[in-house]
């Protein structure tokens, strides 16, 4: 009997393994970030380019950063959903305009909405590389110390934000 | 006249094919520089070799044609000009990318498996091969034959060689 079933059980380890593996994605690297205070910015603004933004602004309230580019087509997909957030007010939007450019991002934003609080300008994708982007869009959450509690990589869907993102946002405001 | 003719027609096909035959040089500009110090160069490329391009994942930044792998190498450049030591540089990016960014990463609690799981796979198998041929070895008995079996087959063998001769 032991001989035909430690096979068997051999070979259920190695198919749970493989199930695992299946439904684990390459490209969502963990990022070292979470938990960790959000990189500190002063940029220009992407509709005032004399104003300066700075990230100390936000110290206090829990808000949300969204990598965009007006090249990033999957931003287009996500993007409807950040407008109806925005929207709904439960959290402000923040807009870090990624290696894009000025005119092309403005005629973007009139063409699909605007759901940001303010666009900030990341040229050269210096701030970028503080915030470990490597795929546009990414959205990060962060609470009012200014600490980072959720990044999502890819484009925010329907699921993510009720499953994840919304509630945690609600449960991070409770905070003082 | 059309003898004359003829013979314009030809010289100017001679004249095409002349200019058939003049090699077309490629004109093409002297290559950029990549960078303006190869010392520089060398370290950001002995670096890069290392890292990995998140975007194209099983290419070394160093390979890698992804806007991502340019902007890595021109933070590289500037911070090596900025006399920064490689460890400090690797630390700068794995702060911000993680130990997912490195060929080699380092072994702490969530690598251990990464770099030991294929060591003890393999020492399970070995034991398990050792074991199994163990066994193998007791289940092979040698059995005696009797002074009769020997005989009859000796005799059987014998006459399938007579067999064969005739």
């Amino acid at each position: 009997m032991m001989r035909y079933l430690i096979p068997l059980f051999a070979f259920m380890i190695l198919a749970a393994f493989l199930l695992v593996g299946l439904s684990l994605n390459p490209r969502q690297v963990p990022s070292p970030l979470i938990d960790k205070p959000a990189p500190k910015f002063q940029l220009n603004q992407l509709h005032e380019p004399d104003k300066i933004m700075s990230s100390d602004e936000n110290l206090g309230k829990v808000w949300m950063l969204n990598v965009w580019a007006s090249w990033c087509v999957a931003c287009r997909d996500e993007h409807p959903l950040l407008v109806q957030l925005a929207k709904s007010g439960i959290v402000p939007i923040y807009g870090l305009n990624y290696k894009d450019e000025r005119n092309t991002a403005l005629q973007w934003l009139k063409r699909f909405g605007d759901p940001y609080a303010i666009s900030i300008v990341d040229s050269d994708g210096k701030v970028g590389i503080d915030y470990g982007v490597y795929g546009v869009p990414e959205t990060y959450v962060i609470d009012k110390k200014g600490i980072i509690r959720h990044k999502q990589i890819g484009p925010v869907t329907v699921d993510s934000l009720e499953k994840t993102i919304i509630p945690l946002i609600k449960e991070l405001q409770q905070q003082v | 006249m059309a003898r004359q003719l003829n013979g314009v027609v030809r010289a100017a096909g001679f004249v095409l094919l002349l200019l058939l035959l003049i090699p077309l040089t490629g004109w093409s500009k002297e290559a950029i520089p990549v960078a303006e110090d190869p010392e520089i160069e060398k370290r950001m490329l002995a670096l890069t070799m290392d890292l990995r391009c998140l975007v194209c994942q099983n290419e070394p930044i160093s390979d890698s044609r992804a806007e991502f792998s340019n902007d890595i190498r021109r933070e590289i450049r500037e911070q090596i000009k900025a006399n920064k030591t490689d460890e400090e540089i690797i630390q700068f990016l794995v702060d911000r990318y993680g130990d997912f960014i490195l060929y080699n990463p380092p072994v702490k609690s969530t690598t251990v498996m990464l770099w030991f799981g294929p060591a003890i796979l393999f020492v399970i198998a070995l034991g398990a091969l050792i074991v199994h041929l163990r066994r193998r070895r007791v289940q092979i008995e040698d059995i005696s034959l009797s002074q009769e079996q020997l005989e009859t087959a000796e005799a059987l063998l014998n006459e399938e060689k007579k067999g064969k001769n005739v």
